[in-house]
């Protein structure tokens, strides 16, 4: 279970930061340790803090990850494998990539506390969302020395 | 019946698409859920059953991927006009429901929108008013999507392999346990089409065709014993069902088309 901040951040965001940092630019936000989780939510109903707000699939990320590791990303959240590249990039930066329980939207949106629309509001649902969350129920996926929960599949 | 009417209806259908999950996909989840001996596939279906009761409670989305409206028609006749009163109901509802717009252009990506559906209209004599059969589809699943152009004379195993192996490729990235729509028969986009309609199909009820439910039946128990699981964490079940439709076909060929679904199998009906 994890509690604390976490960054939303999935495709279009993954690829605008990774340009900022090819090109020397300033981040929109300190990824020194930060938990990104990859997420798309849909719009916030009235009253709630949050829409549905599952994980989304972690290996189109997989091209992305070494640089976010690299300015000091600890941790990511998501669903399904990941390339060997994505894991020698964990393992070399001693990252950890953990599961979210996968299609429950509903679910997830209960332990979310505070939602927070911090960078690239013109990406709509990719935009980066801070979200401040207790006991999101989580499995770790892939360590901090590479080894994946899949090596089966 | 007024375009006003079918833009509201259609509006009221979405949100019931997004919200509920439907009878026979929870039938079969919770059947998985009570055979399942797997502590960690086992929690991974509780989490599904209790996202799908809390969705449909509260009215929120079951999924965040609120998917891409594919939506099935059949009437005896239709109007250009009465098709964009479903494509208004359609962005309309999922604006209303707080579902996701997930449409942009594919090459400009611009900002995301509500407006992007796939209507296949399907003209029958028989029907009296319009049939709307609604299949929002996430891409976790749609990415998966396999079509294969087999020679004429290939065989029932080698399709029945490549079936298999789409779902095997497929893994936990698709959200299992999958429903798997398999279309044999008509053209390369025909099977596909012929594969996403078998997904609407009831769950619960047998295929009329006797070479085809066996052939679903062998494809369930092999894909199982690939023990993907829910989330890839192993298990009994990595399909609920497999639904197969078939359609003629060319002398000089043999298409196969896979689309998958994920365990959010998402669909509503309406009949005006």
């Amino acid at each position: 279970m994890f509690s604390g901040v976490i960054y939303t951040a999935r495709d279009q965001a993954h690829k605008r930061l990774v340009e900022l940092i090819k090109a020397g630019k300033k981040l929109p936000i300190d990824l020194k340790g930060a938990v990104i989780y990859y997420c798309g939510p849909t719009a916030t109903p009235k009253g709630k803090v949050i829409g549905a707000c599952g994980p989304t699939t972690a290996s189109r990320m997989d091209e992305f990850i070494a640089p976010l590791l690299k300015v000091g990303v600890v941790a990511m959240i998501g669903k399904g494998r990941r390339s060997a590249a994505a894991r020698a990039a964990i393992k070399k930066y001693k990252a950890v990539y953990f599961l979210a329980p996968a299609g429950c939207g509903a679910l997830i949106a209960r332990y979310v506390l505070k939602n927070e629309l911090v960078a690239f509001a013109d990406l709509g649902p990719e935009a980066i969302r801070r979200l401040t969350v207790k006991d999101l129920p989580l499995i770790v996926g892939i360590d901090s020395q590479g080894k994946s929960i899949y090596q089966d599949l | 019946m007024d375009n006003k009417t079918i833009k509201q209806k259609v509006k009221e259908l979405t949100a019931r698409a997004g919200f509920e999950l439907p009878d026979d996909v929870l039938g079969l989840l919770k059947k998985a859920y009570a055979a399942e001996n797997n502590k960690k596939a086992k929690q991974a279906l509780g989490w599904i059953l209790d996202n799908a009761g809390i969705a449909r409670k509260y009215k929120l989305a079951i999924c965040q991927d609120t998917g891409l409206p594919v939506v099935f028609v059949e009437a005896s006749k239709l109007s250009a006009s009465q098709i964009k009163a479903i494509e208004d109901g359609l962005a309309a509802g999922y604006q209303a429901a707080y579902l996701r717009p997930s449409m942009v252009d594919p090459l400009k990506r611009d900002r995301p929108s509500y407006r992007g559906s796939k209507i296949q209209i399907d003209f029958d004599p028989a029907i009296s008013g319009i049939k709307i059969s609604l299949l929002p589809k996430g891409f976790g699943s749609e990415n998966k999507s396999q079509v294969k152009m087999f020679n004429p004379t290939a065989s029932l195993a080698a399709i029945e392999d490549f079936v298999v192996e789409a779902v095997k490729k497929a893994g936990p990235e698709a959200c299992p346990p999958f429903v798997v729509g398999v279309g044999i028969g008509s053209t390369s986009d025909g099977c596909l089409l012929l594969a996403k309609k078998a997904l609407l199909g009831d769950l619960g009820k047998n295929n009329p065709d006797k070479e085809l439910r066996n052939l679903e039946q062998r494809l369930l128990k092999k894909i199982n014993a690939l023990n993907i699981g829910p989330m890839g964490l192993g298990g009994k079940t990595t399909a609920l069902a497999v639904k197969i439709l078939k359609a003629p076909t060319h002398i000089a060929g043999l298409p196969v088309g896979v689309n998958i679904s994920c365990h959010a199998l998402r669909k509503a009906r309406l009949i005006l």
